[in-house]
């Protein structure tokens, strides 16, 4: 048991010492837990804001003008005024999302009740801001409408009063859940490639060979993978969470560092195993990468850290379950934003658990056959 | 001087002088000069480590000068042109058991590949293929994939490959390391019959082996990065006084190092009753067509010294790796210390050091870093560890060298490195598989001193191959195999007198000639000189579509060969758009959430009943106090909840405006907004209902009609939006990893130097590896079109000219980003991962897939254009959604063409001709 210990300590020193001949490697993981995520939170969000929006006033009257001057940042760019006849270019080629069309006499016919249409043409095609841009587009309009007719009419006042809080997040920016999403993803996307490419690497150059004639056990080799992998890589995103997410972009933790990293622990050994995993299905470094990016975009972009996981059909739900990533984002995202304790996220990280031990024993049993068949 | 007349040759075929060159901190060549002659065979002997290497390299332009003068050919090796017109006249073959082949293409495609990069015809490629392979007894297996050769055939292959444009000038660095006797006089007949076809030809070879340097035209001795001797072998014998080379050599050395050299002696052995260490008993091994070992027995004794003889290829590394565990006997038995062997027997390997043939120790180690895993691992007392390690490290020359890594160190001083980890825990059992290839004689001696004094003192038992005769005499018992039989086993004496000759080596070959007639494979020499071939006629420097088309048809191949990895390119892409077609929706619905209702009342009832009639909405269990409405929340169980506050219905009644509170999970913005946007609709349409049940008439909450139109996806489904991003990302990603990956392959593998050293240049062999994964990525394009339109209903409203020519400008250029990648790389891993990290952030986040292009901000909105992917998503939505056509998107075009030029370019500034 102690020789077991200290075989993997050996070898993941081993695996420690080839990362750093590596500079460009270094660099790229570097990189990508430093500018990566900050360009990502600060340059996208889901959310509404900055989208651009134009305006087509054909009515020109002071309630047109407050209708305009309303389409206010954060959520909107300034409204820019087009012509009538500019609209369908313009949107043609992806110049504003919103197209808000105010007629003529809009505000006459506002006054004399007769409650005037007015036009919002939306680039549906930017699904992401489409929906919730609209949604609020037309309250601003309304708003603007009934606070018009307010000061020169009296109109009756509503029967309830729709107070909406917002909790872990109250304001909705969404490059905090970007920030922190980011990080999630960047471990999965390096602990599959270096810990999978680790062990194509030893087949390809035959050091492999050398390692199953000593004493040591695959479990051995395997193991040390793991923790020497897992530990730059979870050593770079703690450090990346807490300078680059939560001091430069000034992303509040809510919930216990300590614990997020015990959980962080487990996902990285189930991403590793399945980095090892996956290379026991290859035979070289490209069918190892072909392999690997596919699984590493859906992981990234179904895991519910892009769009919400229950809007998915159940079947792919049930395939993602089985997958570790969907079960750290839930749990990243209870602890680091709605600070919740262990008796919240113990089951996620238990499945967790067990989703890395499922892998690990998997790939265990496909190792010596794999270098075999690879001879 | 005249100029030289066109007929009468240089007198050199290479001259250098004053040079220096120095890998990091280590000298290699310092104040080098020397005049190798033309015509002639020249041979460079001299002990590992002594830059001759370095010296072959710098003369076949294949490496860059640091300082000094290098003319070959006579004209200078710093001239670009002069060097361009060389690649076509010289031929080096670099060190190692053909690392420059490609081992998925078979020993015919590997010699066409060649051919067609000299731009010979067919009929001249098949003439010349065909005489070669007989030459080299490679004939019986054109079809054998170079990979599947043993380590002899493949050097044979290499030289093949090296002489298939019969060069003015070649270049062999140690050509017959690993190659048996044989195949070693086949291989020096092949050499003399290609001199006398052109008899103005100049070979300059470097070896290890005295009696083959004991037949060349001319020697050069190196020693420690100088000369210390030329001439004929003739006159350096007689200058040294010294009967033969191997000796006379020894004698040139400094004094220093003649001292530690002694003839080895081998004591007689005491035969050793007891349970053999080592036994075959009937050892057969099957690959899919062919049975490589085929019914071997044989036993060793403790202490005995065994050798394993034969040709390359004959089974010798595959009985060895049947000893170690490392490969499952398909039949028979094999024992070690009298057991039958476990391969997880961990007790057994800790007695047992092995070494395989091609080098299998961390390169990216230190040298000492590399003996102290082993010595870890092999659980030596940390304690003795040190001591030990320092006294192998003092045994096999390696204390110098201890802080380097072995993947810059020659192939003879890894071997020692290689031997010195077998020993390191003092091993009972030692395999060696040719442990002594690429050694130098004085190197080898030392180490077999080490060998002999292990059997002998310490009764440690060796079990060993080689090529070298002189090794095989010391050895106790031989066992001489052939086509993966043991043809016969004795002690070398034995042997040689049953063979009727006077020599081990002449016992060799008289035996496996014997076997070849038998087998019907008798070779008829070939009388004629060969053909004569007329010059090909002179190509064009810059751009050759041949040249092109070889390397293109030659990745094509390889790529054709490996059915997963054209699976796996093929099939990733429609497994994700399938699962990206159904799986990212940006259509909330279904959002679970619970009531804290603490009024019950009608009134109360009639707010709640407008949430659970909505699909948005999903309704769990009512929430039943203030902490659990926090908890739930917390926990992620619920997304919002709808607090309803006591006397909301008395309230509403009197006109009080009551507070309904609603409480959202904000963790994941996007959905929060989507939510606030329902839950504000809904309370709109609840307060209408109110107004209306209590005033009796159609009340407007709202004083105008604001009417949406959602453009483009009037149905506003995410499938419309997402399916042509995911064209838009599965082209960049897939074909970009591709094709760096396969050109950072060849510089890991080494075939690079074929490159390097041919008239290929930097554009056509980019363009060349660049083709196949284009034409990939096309029928990708292809299938996933078919995708969108059959199974996502999807219809191309616009332009389909525009989308296919977009398509493949904007294929080209993500192909192109994969070479700019491989250009900064130098490992599989790191060009994997930089494909991965540099693309999927743009073209994921920063391309419109998820968020319009217009809405990022500045900075997102540069990453996003500097990259192919928001312009092809442009050309991709705007075709399918929009019923765009050029007018429209002709910029977006024109800038995928320049994003190929410009990745393309500036992948070809950044790749080096030459190595540095």
């Amino acid at each position: 048991m102690r020789q077991t210990l200290q075989n993997i300590f050996r070898l993941g020193i081993k695996e420690l010492r080839s990362l750093r001949t590596d500079p460009v490697l270094l660099l790229l993981i570097v990189y990508s837990f430093t500018y990566a995520i900050y360009a990502v939170s600060k340059g996208m969000s889901f959310e509404v804001a900055d989208a651009s929006v134009a305006i087509v006033d054909e009515d020109r009257s002071a309630l047109s003008h407050a209708i305009s001057e309303a389409v206010l940042k954060p959520y909107f760019k300034s409204a820019v005024e087009i012509g009538a006849a500019d609209v369908d270019k313009a949107m043609d080629a992806g110049r504003y999302v919103f197209v808000i069309d105010i007629p003529p006499s809009f505000e006459k016919d506002t006054l004399a009740g007769r409650r005037p249409g007015i036009q919002l043409n939306v680039d549906a095609t930017a699904m992401a801001q489409a929906g919730n841009g609209a949604a609020y587009l037309e309250s601003i309009i309304d708003d603007e409408v009934r606070n018009y007719l307010r000061a020169t009419m009296n109109t009756p006042p509503l029967p309830i009063n729709l107070v909406i809080r917002t909790k872990f997040n109250p304001n909705g920016t969404s490059y905090w859940f970007m920030a922190i999403m980011q990080v999630v993803n960047n471990i999965t996307i390096l602990s599959i490639i270096l810990t999978g490419a680790a062990l194509i690497r030893e087949r390809e150059r035959g050091t492999i060979e050398h390692l199953l004639v000593m004493p040591v056990t695959p479990f051995e080799i395997m193991f040390a993978k793991i923790w020497a992998n897992g530990l730059v890589i979870l050593a770079s995103a703690i450090l990346s969470l807490i300078v680059v997410v939560h001091l430069l972009l000034g992303v509040p933790i809510q919930g216990s560092l300590l614990l997020f990293i015990a959980g962080a622990i487990i996902f990285e050994f189930s991403v590793t195993a399945l980095g090892i995993l996956l290379a026991t299905f290859s035979n070289s470094m490209p069918q190892f990468g072909l392999l690997a990016m596919p699984i590493l975009v859906i992981l990234e972009l179904l895991s519910g850290s892009t769009t919400p996981l229950e809007t998915m059909p159940g079947w792919l739900q049930f395939i993602m379950e089985l997958t570790p990533a969907p079960h750290f984002v839930s749990f990243a995202q209870a602890i680091l934003f709605r600070s919740a304790g262990f008796d919240i996220v113990w089951q996620d990280m238990a499945i967790l658990a067990v989703i890395g031990a499922v892998y690990f024993a998997i790939a265990l049993m496909r190792f010596r056959n794999a270098i075999v068949r690879f001879q | 001087m005249p100029a030289a007349e066109p007929t009468s040759p240089a007198p050199f075929a290479a001259e250098v002088s004053g040079l220096r060159h120095v890998y990091g901190k280590t000298v290699a060549l310092d104040g080098f000069s020397l005049a190798v002659p033309a015509g002639r065979l020249c041979g460079l002997i001299g002990p590992d480590g002594v830059g001759k290497s370095t010296l072959l390299s710098l003369i076949a332009g294949v490496r860059e000068i640091q300082t000094g003068e290098v003319r070959a050919l006579d004209g200078d090796m710093r001239d670009p042109i002069h060097r361009s017109v060389s690649h076509r006249r010289i031929a080096y073959m670099p060190q190692g058991l053909g690392r420059n082949l490609y081992p998925t293409l078979s020993v015919f495609e590997n010699l066409d590949f060649f051919g067609r990069l000299f731009g010979q015809g067919k009929a001249e490629r098949e003439a010349r293929i065909a005489e070669l392979l007989k030459a080299t007894g490679l004939d019986p297996f054109p079809d054998r994939p170079a990979g599947k050769l043993s380590g002899g055939m493949k050097q044979k292959l290499a030289l093949c490959c090296a002489l298939i444009h019969d060069p003015d000038l070649l270049i062999l660095d140690e050509p017959t390391t690993g190659v048996d006797p044989l195949s070693r006089l086949q291989f020096w007949s092949l050499i003399a019959r290609m001199r006398a076809r052109q008899p103005g030809m100049s070979v300059i070879v470097a070896t290890a082996y005295m009696e083959e340097a004991d037949r060349f035209d001319w020697l050069a001795a190196m020693n420690a990065g100088r000369v210390i001797g030329t001439g004929t072998p003739g006159e350096i014998k007689a200058r040294a006084g010294q009967a033969t080379l191997e000796a006379a050599f020894i004698g040139l050395l400094p004094q220093e190092l003649r001292a530690s050299h002694q003839p080895v002696v081998v004591p007689p052995r005491v035969d050793d009753d007891g349970v053999p260490s080592i036994e075959a008993r009937g050892l057969t091994r099957r690959f899919k067509d062919f049975t490589a070992v085929d019914h071997v027995s044989f036993s060793v004794g403790r202490g005995e010294i065994f050798g394993f003889i034969g040709s390359n290829g004959c089974g010798k590394t595959t009985t060895m790796k049947m000893m170690t565990g490392l490969l499952p006997a398909s039949e028979g038995e094999a024992l070690l210390f009298g057991k039958p062997l476990d391969a997880r027997d961990m007790e057994v390997r800790r007695r047992v050091g092995y070494m395989s043939q091609s080098f299998s120790l961390y390169s990216e180690l230190t040298v000492l870093q590399n003996l102290e895993l082993h010595a870890r691992l092999f659980r030596l007392p940390p304690d003795h560890a040190g001591e030990r390690i320092a006294e192998v490290m003092q045994h096999f020359e390696l204390d110098k060298i201890a802080d380097e890594r072995p993947e810059a160190l020659p192939l003879g001083i890894k071997q020692r490195l290689q031997l010195a980890v077998a020993v390191l825990h003092r091993p009972e059992v030692l395999i060696l598989d040719e442990p002594t290839s690429g050694v130098d004689p004085i190197a080898r001696d030392v180490f077999w001193r080490y060998l002999i004094e292990l059997s002998r003192k310490e009764g440690v038992t060796i079990f060993l191959s080689t090529h070298f005769m002189n090794e095989a005499a010391r050895c106790d018992r031989i066992s001489l195999m052939h086509a993966g039989r043991v043809l016969a086993v004795g002690t070398p004496a034995e042997l040689v007198k049953a063979s009727g000759e006077t020599t081990l080596e002449g016992a060799f070959i008289s035996y496996l000639e014997a076997a070849s007639e038998e087998a019907g494979q008798r070779e008829e020499e070939d009388a004629s000189a060969g053909t004569v071939y007329p010059e090909p006629p002179p190509r064009r420097h810059r751009y050759d579509p041949l040249r092109f088309w070889a390397y293109a048809r030659r990745e094509t191949m390889e790529l054709i060969r490996d059915p997963i990895r054209l699976a796996f390119a093929l099939l990733g892409p429609i497994i994700l758009m399938i699962a990206f077609g159904y799986g990212i929706s940006f259509d909330v619905e279904n959002l679970p959430y619970a009531v804290y209702d603490q009024d019950q009342s009608r009134e109360s009832r009639e707010l709640l009943e407008s949430f659970s009639g909505s699909r948005y909405f999903s309704e769990h269990t009512p929430i039943t106090s203030a902490s659990a409405l926090d908890q739930r929340l917390k926990r992620g169980e619920l997304k919002l909840a709808v607090e309803v506050p006591p006397e909301f219905g008395r309230d509403l009644l009197r006109g009080r405006q009551p507070e309904v509170a609603v409480w959202l999970d904000g963790a994941m913005p996007f959905r929060s907004d989507t939510a606030r946007g329902y839950i504000e609709g809904l309370a709109l349409t609840y307060m209408a209902d109110e107004i209306q049940r209590r005033t009796g008439r159609p009340a407007n909450v709202t004083a105008a009609d604001v009417e949406t139109r959602f453009r483009y996806n009037q149905a506003f489904k995410s499938v419309y939006a997402i399916v042509p991003g995911v064209i838009m990302l599965m082209l960049v990603l897939i074909p970009a990893m591709m094709t760096a990956v396969a050109v950072v392959r060849e510089k890991e593998t080494g075939s690079i130097a074929n490159f390097r050293s041919t008239p290929v240049t930097k554009v056509e062999f980019l363009l060349g590896k660049q083709a196949p994964y284009f034409l990939t990525a096309c029928v990708s394009f292809v299938t996933l079109l078919l995708l969108a339109v059959l199974v996502f209903g999807l219809s191309i409203k616009g332009s389909f000219l525009v989308l296919v020519a977009g398509s493949l400008l904007y294929i080209l250029a993500t192909t192109g980003f994969g070479l700019l990648v491989s250009s900064f790389t130098n490992t599989q891993i790191a060009a994997l991962f930089a494909t991965v990290i540099l693309s999927l952030i743009p073209s994921v986040n920063f391309s419109g897939l998820l968020v319009p292009v217009s809405s990022l901000s500045t900075a997102g909105r540069i990453f996003g254009l500097a990259f192919p992917a928001a312009w092809f998503q442009q050309i991709s939505i705007g075709v399918f959604t929009k019923g765009l056509g050029i007018a429209e998107l002709w910029p977006a075009l024109l800038m995928l063409a320049f994003f190929f030029v410009l990745f393309t370019g500036l992948a070809a500034v950044a790749l080096r001709k030459r190595e540095a």
